[in-house]
């Protein structure tokens, strides 16, 4: 919480060093109401591909790049209705079809069922919905789908989310970390801290705890599991950079 | 045959030792899926429309538009017309949808006439609350007055601490699926064993006759309740009425500002306190002039003062608000924080009157702490005092009131202590054995984060003289054996005792199928190591395998009940805080924080250690931030969110330790569960730590530089 000046102010100084992710939505372009707004006014394609009633739960599959959000440039308008754009998520092209206004979160969680990262205060606080989006740990709930979707000339952004890190089912030395040092209890807001960690160890592989501290501070838990989190990173971060922890 | 008592602690192999939990790699890859996370094929989304009035009366709905919007499949109106409602927030009608979205399009156009009539939702005074209070009987105790004058000392105060919220991460709500008149839930809930009644009994007022058992309730893990998710709750029915009506299942989980509004809160309660005290210290007479709200109910008495009250003269009297503000709902350790933060902080003023330690205070006055926690006598409250004195350095950094040394930063100390219940809850467990070695041990209890998973396998393996991993352990289920809900610390003594029995019970009959291979009685056998081996002689001994085979065909299964012989309760603890506070801007800033903890015999100390860590953050959390703001003017929760109601953060916590009491004369208590002790005594510790370090009382939490500033602008240092 950035409520609490200190005596010392780590994380200004990380800010200075240019080492805190920004895990603002402005640092993205654009939050949820500007993109709807600008949605309306831009040039931007129309398109009522792909109707979501009846569907349910829509299955994702790798596919080649979705002609709709690409065509934008020559266009007037996308939205409101569904538009077909393609994500990279966790290394795959991954093709959806959703409203301009569904938020990166909800795909993640309602259209693509992987619900790691979770839904607590869908208002950029809490850090629970916490992915990597181009190496930076980011709120996926004030980050819009279709912005971080392949457009006309640019790729896709990469989203890392939590499900990418034990894909052989081998903890991740970070995830390892919080369960051997009880950074957790509900568990709720664990994967978000273990990717806002993991977004920060790859960054800085010899991190102390004050740093850690300031690292963190944009993840909230409601257990107390605060102790237990602090000594997890550092372990981890020990552990990948004598590289006995299996990836990095 | 072995014995089902706990075993010695030379003897246990798992027991007390630091065990990390066993849904730990689920969570921390992601891979848990709780209530929120669960997507059925075809799932529908559920909206409320809430009301925007503190107190109003129905006069009309309209769902005919709503029901037209793209994707809706079913409306339930929850509130029917004519009805009140007695908070802002309250449900009156939800949407069923093919998307979130489209359920929140849908809840927009439904529309909803009010008669608004009057309202409180100020957390005021009772003279500022004429029409809203309930005077609660006087209580008295001794000679209050004669006690008064016979003191030497007599100092008033007043001290105070707001409604708070649960504020739970994993928000209330459900998943519901029928097949045919089988109805399964995915419950984020603390009482997997008491849901499957309820529903039946909501649905079937609703028409929808359906009857427990064809009620199924699954919890495997759930994120945060902390005694606000006991009850089905109107959108828990009302999602299965969804679902019922659109022939879909439906999730249906609060959004944040209904969550924080509706979904829990805790009573405020504020004192005018006399107290009177010898110059010795010995206290010689309390008087209480209190209130609080609990929202629409009013609230309870206050049992002031906390803990010493055994042969102390009193006086006291409470006055319950009524306000129209969502229901209070038991948050971790009801009403003991509200108690210890004003008892502690008289005392320590008290204390700082007579130029008094306020540790020597508390132990000057243990004769009337005595009575109040049967088999938890004085001397433990001693030993926890000595050693959290030792933890934190007290004798060496405590100064009398007001920090004397220059600048702006002032250091201080405070002291609080607690005690906590927590008997046992009715749990049943079955423990099956299969001839392939396998072991089950299954208990319709539910893990709320505090390790219960991890209590049921440690208890079964250690009985079987298993490894942990040889154990499945089944919970989470209506389908198991019914198991009490998880509040009030019960947990812990109800399952580890029942499955203590289920497991011992099932080794003896195993035992017993394979005393005659072995050559000697089943009362020669025991179970260590993964063998059964005669006892005192390894060497005849078979592998468990080898044992089980024995069973053939057949199969053991055992059931077991709560054992109050393995269980107790009345367990006690001492937090001291060490706080600097900057009186130039007002912040309080945490330095450190020590608890000393008793509860018995302790499962898995790494677990219980994360217990007093938890416990002692969210006191950190109210005594520093929480606080539910209300709008007189509109009624509205202001705070709804969680920008401005405030957690703390991991920076914000200083540096914690926790010491727990354990060995000879702790753990023959047995098993006692341990979630809401620690929770107890932050908020006066720090409370205490800040007057300690400014030189006067901040009367009420939390802790905030406006309220420091205005306490030291009152006759501070600055």
């Amino acid at each position: 919480m950035a409520n609490q000046p200190g005596k010392e102010h780590p994380e200004e100084e990380l800010r200075k060093e240019g080492a805190q992710p920004d895990k603002s939505p402005r640092s993205m372009g654009l939050g949820r109401r500007e993109f709807v707004k600008m949605a309306g006014t831009a040039g931007m394609a129309v398109s009522a591909v792909g109707v979501l009633a009846g569907e349910g739960i829509l299955k994702a599959e790798p596919v080649a790049p979705s002609q709709d959000v690409a065509d934008a440039a020559t266009t007037k308008l996308v939205g409101p209705g569904p538009v077909r754009m393609t994500l990279n998520i966790n290394g795959k092209p991954t093709a959806v079809t959703l409203e301009p206004r569904v938020t990166l979160l909800d795909t993640l969680r309602d259209h693509l069922d992987l619900t790691g990262a979770k839904k607590v205060c869908d208002r950029a606080t809490c850090g629970a919905c916490t992915v990597i989006i181009n190496g930076a740990a980011m709120y996926s709930c004030t980050v819009l789908a279709i912005d971080v979707a392949e457009r006309p000339g640019s790729p896709a952004a990469k989203i890392e989310t939590i499900e990418s890190l034990a894909p052989d089912g081998q903890l991740h030395p970070v995830s390892q970390g919080f369960v051997d040092n009880d950074g957790q209890q509900c568990g709720f807001c664990t994967p978000g801290f273990v990717m806002s960690a993991k977004a920060y160890i790859d960054k800085h592989p010899h991190p102390t705890y004050d740093e850690v501290k300031a690292s963190l501070g944009g993840n909230l838990c409601r257990c107390g599991t605060y102790m237990g989190v602090r000594h997890a990173v550092v372990e981890a971060a020990g552990k990948m950079a004598a590289g006995k922890g299996g990836r990095a | 045959m072995a014995d089902f008592k706990w075993p010695a602690i030379e003897k246990r192999s798992l027991i007390g030792k630091r065990i990390s939990r066993l849904d730990g790699p689920w969570k921390a890859s992601g891979s848990a899926k709780y209530a929120y996370d669960i997507n059925r094929p075809n799932m529908l989304y559920g909206r409320m429309v809430q009301s925007p009035h503190a107190h109003a009366k129905i006069t009309s709905i309209d769902t005919s538009v709503a029901e037209k919007m793209p994707g809706v499949h079913a409306v339930d109106i929850i509130h029917p017309v004519g009805q009140e409602v007695l908070w802002a927030g309250k449900e009156i009608v939800a949407v069923a949808a093919e998307t979130d979205d489209q359920a929140r399009d849908a809840m927009r156009k439904v529309k909803i006439d009010y008669e608004v009539l009057p309202y409180l939702v100020a957390d005021t005074t009772p003279g500022k609350a004429t029409g809203y209070t309930q005077q609660l009987n006087e209580q008295t105790q001794g000679d209050p007055d004669a006690g008064f004058k016979a003191a030497d000392a007599v100092v008033e105060g007043f001290y105070g601490i707001p409604v708070i919220t649960h504020c739970c991460l994993e928000s209330h709500g459900s998943v519901a699926e029928w097949e045919g008149d089988k109805l399964t839930v995915w419950a984020s809930t603390q009482s997997v064993s008491g849901l499957s009644a309820e529903y039946a009994t909501s649905l079937s007022g609703k028409g929808i006759p359906t009857t427990a058992p064809n009620v199924r309730i699954i919890t495997q893990v759930m994120g945060g309740g902390f005694g606000s998710k006991f009850a089905a709750d109107t959108w828990g029915i009302s999602a299965a009425v969804l679902a019922k009506k659109a022939g879909r299942p439906v999730k249906m989980m609060l959004d944040r500002d209904h969550e924080l509004s509706v979904a829990g809160s805790r009573p405020s309660l504020y004192a005018e306190v006399k107290i009177g005290a010898k110059s010795d210290g010995t206290m010689t007479a309390w008087q209480s002039e209190s209130w609080g709200t609990s929202g629409p109910s009013g609230g309870a008495n206050a049992n002031l003062p906390y803990i010493f009250q055994t042969g102390l003269a009193y006086k006291r009297h409470h006055t319950a608000v009524h306000t129209n503000i969502g229901p209070a709902r038991a948050w971790r350790a009801p009403n003991h924080p509200q108690f210890a933060l004003v008892t502690m902080s008289a005392f320590e003023d008290l204390a700082a009157k007579l130029n008094m330690d306020p540790v020597q205070f508390l132990l000057k006055n243990m004769q009337f702490a005595g009575e109040r926690n049967k088999g938890f006598g004085t001397k433990d409250y001693e030993q926890e005092l000595a050693k959290a004195s030792e933890l934190i350095d007290w004798k060496k950094k405590w100064h009398p009131r007001g920090d004397k040394t220059p600048g702006p930063i002032k250091s201080g100390l405070g002291v609080s202590l607690h005690t906590w219940g927590g008997q046992a809850n009715n749990s049943t467990c079955n423990c099956t054995i299969h001839s392939d070695g396998s072991v089950e041990v299954s208990l319709g209890t539910q893990d709320l984060g505090v390790g219960a998973r991890t209590v049921v396998g440690i208890v079964a393996a250690e009985t079987l003289g298993l490894p942990l991993d040889g154990i499945t352990v089944n919970i989470g289920d209506s389908k198991y054996p019914p198991a009490g809900g998880s509040g009030g610390s019960t947990t812990s003594g109800g399952i580890s005792s029942a499955t203590r029995r289920a497991t011992n019970t099932a080794l003896n009959k195993l035992l017993d199928q394979v005393a005659p291979s072995l050559g000697v009685p089943a009362d020669q056998l025991e179970a260590v190591g993964g063998k059964i081996q005669v006892v005192g002689n390894p060497a005849k001994s078979l592998t468990w395998k080898q044992a089980c085979a024995k069973l053939g065909a057949s199969t053991i299964s055992e059931m077991g009940q709560t054992d109050r012989s393995l269980t107790s309760g009345n367990v006690g603890g001492v937090q001291m805080a060490e706080v600097s506070v900057d009186i130039d801007t007002g912040v309080v800033r945490m330095e450190k924080m020590v608890a000393v903890q008793d509860c018995g015999l302790i499962i898995d100390l790494k677990t219980a250690e994360s217990q007093v860590y938890g416990g002692m953050i969210m006191g950190i959390t109210y005594a520093l931030f929480e606080e539910k703001v209300m709008d007189q003017q509109t009624g509205a929760h202001l705070n709804a969110d969680m920008e401005f109601y405030k957690l703390a953060g991991i920076g914000d916590i200083g540096e914690l330790v926790v010491h727990m009491m354990e060995g000879p004369g702790y753990d023959d208590r047995g098993v006692i569960g341990l979630g809401e002790p620690p929770t107890v005594s932050p908020g006066a510790a720090i409370s205490n730590a800040v007057a300690n370090a400014i030189g006067v009382r901040v009367p009420t939490l939390p802790l905030t530089a406006d309220k420091v500033l205005a306490a030291l602008g009152k006759g501070g240092m600055s």
